[in-house]
């Protein structure tokens, strides 16, 4: 195999794709963060930014060499490059971009993909029981199921990509099924919020939940367009799609809304954008744009549909994240087995465009694998943190507010806000100041 | 004298404070308000979750006058806070037995 040169425009489209996939956690931070009560909304936060964290060490140190170098039983990788050994030399190429920046854009995928799962246990979780769980379900679910999806070598790789030729394009299978059902299995091992169904719980700001879903909008060229790896025909494509896709879904979940609600609402306009994002994600590279508009309007409506799932069947996914990335998710894969063209990069015909049924098999068996395995793991992995370090709140401690009981912080000073700051005689809170210098010292300073 | 409460819409605040000031009515107390009477509230709908929101929004004005002009105060609210529409809000009287005047010590009428 000759070794390719580096290109400078592939190099830099990578580079800023990673970046722009890295503000799509903060961004879901401000999603989920806006979607949850005000006594939550600072842990709602911290549980995406504390995946940033723990997730990135753990990528440095075995994940990407466990991902994406060598084989075991095609579902993992091995050793050979852990703590990205070697990865820093000037030969270290893959196709026409340097390792570390496949490195550094897979990463940011590792990070999103934990930090999805987060939002199905909103105002109930210890947060030493989510980094726990982050660290664990990363290891065990994340590495090999990206091993699998995209590991490609020839047939040797990873099961699911390159022996079932299930298409993933940018993370439907790997990301969005995979978190949507270890989301599922939170929310049964962590049980129903207190109040759940009796007391409100509406959203306690819109506005953030709108910036989070632009940031998540914005972001999300880099998850699919970067995808393609190279700066060419494919990362257009995929980018056409990706913003046709999810414009339609967003009309989609407006129309259902508006005929079963008589409203469309903000929130709805929010959620239909994720919902097309998610659905368009695994077939961005497979559909035309016709496609992916077929395609975007079914996924906003059928999630629309989808959310209410959890209050017929009685589980409290509290932010919908399997009425959003599970089914949207599994929508969008099983949707290349119809909408597939052989026009599009992946170059392969659905069954409406003259194709058999092979397709959707496959993707139907890549999803439902990684579906019951992430379930699996997940359940078990919450069930052990709940047993021993604990993962589940106690009711005194979730009705005070998860964020002034495991952060000691609320996110908003109602009493300072109220005009009277400064000479609040409500507010009775007496400041401590560590290690601030004696008034003596400040006032040598102020002299000096 | 009286104490004259209203509660009432909130677009209606600056017909009604506009109202009383060419009756000749020198200040007031207005508060931001929230309650319902017979219109209850309103219903709120997140992905498909419906909320019922019994409380709506109000301010509540108070204002202190002479025993005599109680009835045509409150005819004045009434006519300059009226929309026809249910939820226009309600006014009320109040005797009132002694007022004072903070800065000067004044008493009662003196006082208003």
């Amino acid at each position: 195999m000759t070794l390719m040169e580096i290109n400078a425009g592939d190099t830099a489209w990578v580079l800023v794709s990673a970046a722009l996939v890295f503000l799509m956690t903060p961004g879901l931070a401000f999603f989920y963060g806006g979607m949850v009560r005000v006594k939550s909304v600072l842990n709602m936060m911290m549980m995406s930014a504390i995946t940033i964290a723990v997730v990135t060490i753990l990528w440095v140190v075995v994940g990407f060499s466990l991902t994406f170098t060598g084989d075991h039983g095609h579902v993992i990788g091995g050793f050979s490059a852990a703590g990205l050994k070697g990865l820093i030399a000037p030969e270290a190429v893959s196709g026409t971009i340097p390792t570390l920046a496949f490195v550094a854009f897979q990463l940011m995928f590792a990070i999103i993909t934990p930090a999805l799962i987060s939002g199905a246990i909103a105002d109930r979780a210890t947060f030493r029981g989510w980094i726990a769980f982050v660290a664990g379900w990363t290891c065990l679910v994340y590495f090999p199921v990206a091993h699998s999806v995209w590991f490609l070598d020839d047939g040797k790789g990873g099961w699911i990509g390159d022996k079932l030729k299930a298409i993933d394009f940018a993370g439907g299978t790997a990301v969005h099924v995979n978190a949507g059902a270890a989301a599922l299995a939170l929310a049964l091992v962590l049980g129903r919020r207190v109040g759940w169904r009796k007391d409100p719980m509406r959203p306690h700001s819109l506005p953030l939940v709108i910036l989070g879903a632009g940031l998540l909008w914005f972001g999300w060229f880099g998850f699919n367009a970067g995808s393609a790896l190279s700066a060419g025909t494919t990362a257009a494509v995929t980018f056409v799609n990706t913003q046709v896709a999810t414009a339609a879904a967003v009309i989609g979940w407006l129309i259902v809304e508006r005929i079963r609600h008589g409203k469309a609402t903000t929130l709805g306009m929010a959620s239909g954008a994720v919902a097309g994002l998610v659905a368009i994600t695994p077939s961005c590279g497979a559909v035309t744009p016709v496609g992916a508009i077929i395609l975007g309007v079914l996924a906003g409506a059928i999630c629309a549909f989808a959310v209410s799932l959890k209050y017929k069947l009685g589980f409290d996914d509290s932010l919908d994240v399997v009425g959003v990335h599970l089914v949207g998710g599994l929508f969008g894969s099983l949707a290349i087995g119809f909408l597939g063209s052989a026009a599009a990069p992946s170059a392969v015909d659905g069954l409406f465009y003259g194709g058999g049924a092979g397709q959707l098999g496959r993707q139907a068996l890549a999803n439902l694998a990684v579906g019951v395995y992430s379930f699996v793991v997940a359940f078990g992995l919450g069930k052990l943190i709940d047993k021993t370090i604990g993962f589940r709140l106690t009711e005194d401690d979730e009705v005070t507010g998860v964020d002034q009981v495991e952060h000691a912080e609320t996110a908003y000073d109602f009493l300072g806000a109220s005009g009277l700051r400064g000479h609040n005689p409500l507010a009775r809170a007496t400041a401590i100041v560590q290690d601030a210098p004696a008034e003596e010292d400040t006032k040598e300073g102020a002299n000096a | 004298m009286k104490l004259i409460t209203a509660v009432v819409k909130p677009h209606k605040l600056e017909d009604v404070r506009a109202a009383l000031e060419t009756f000749g009515v020198t200040g007031m107390t207005v508060t931001e308000a929230s309650g319902y009477g017979r219109q209850k509230g309103h219903t709120e709908v997140y992905r498909g979750a419906e909320y019922e929101v019994d409380l709506v929004p109000k301010v509540r004005l108070e204002v202190v006058v002479e025993d005599g002009d109680g009835a045509d105060v409150v005819d004045v609210i009434v006519k300059a806070a009226q929309t026809g529409k249910i939820g226009d809000g309600k006014v009320w009287v109040t005797p009132v037995e002694s007022i004072v005047r903070v800065r000067t010590g004044e008493v009662d009428g003196d006082a208003l």
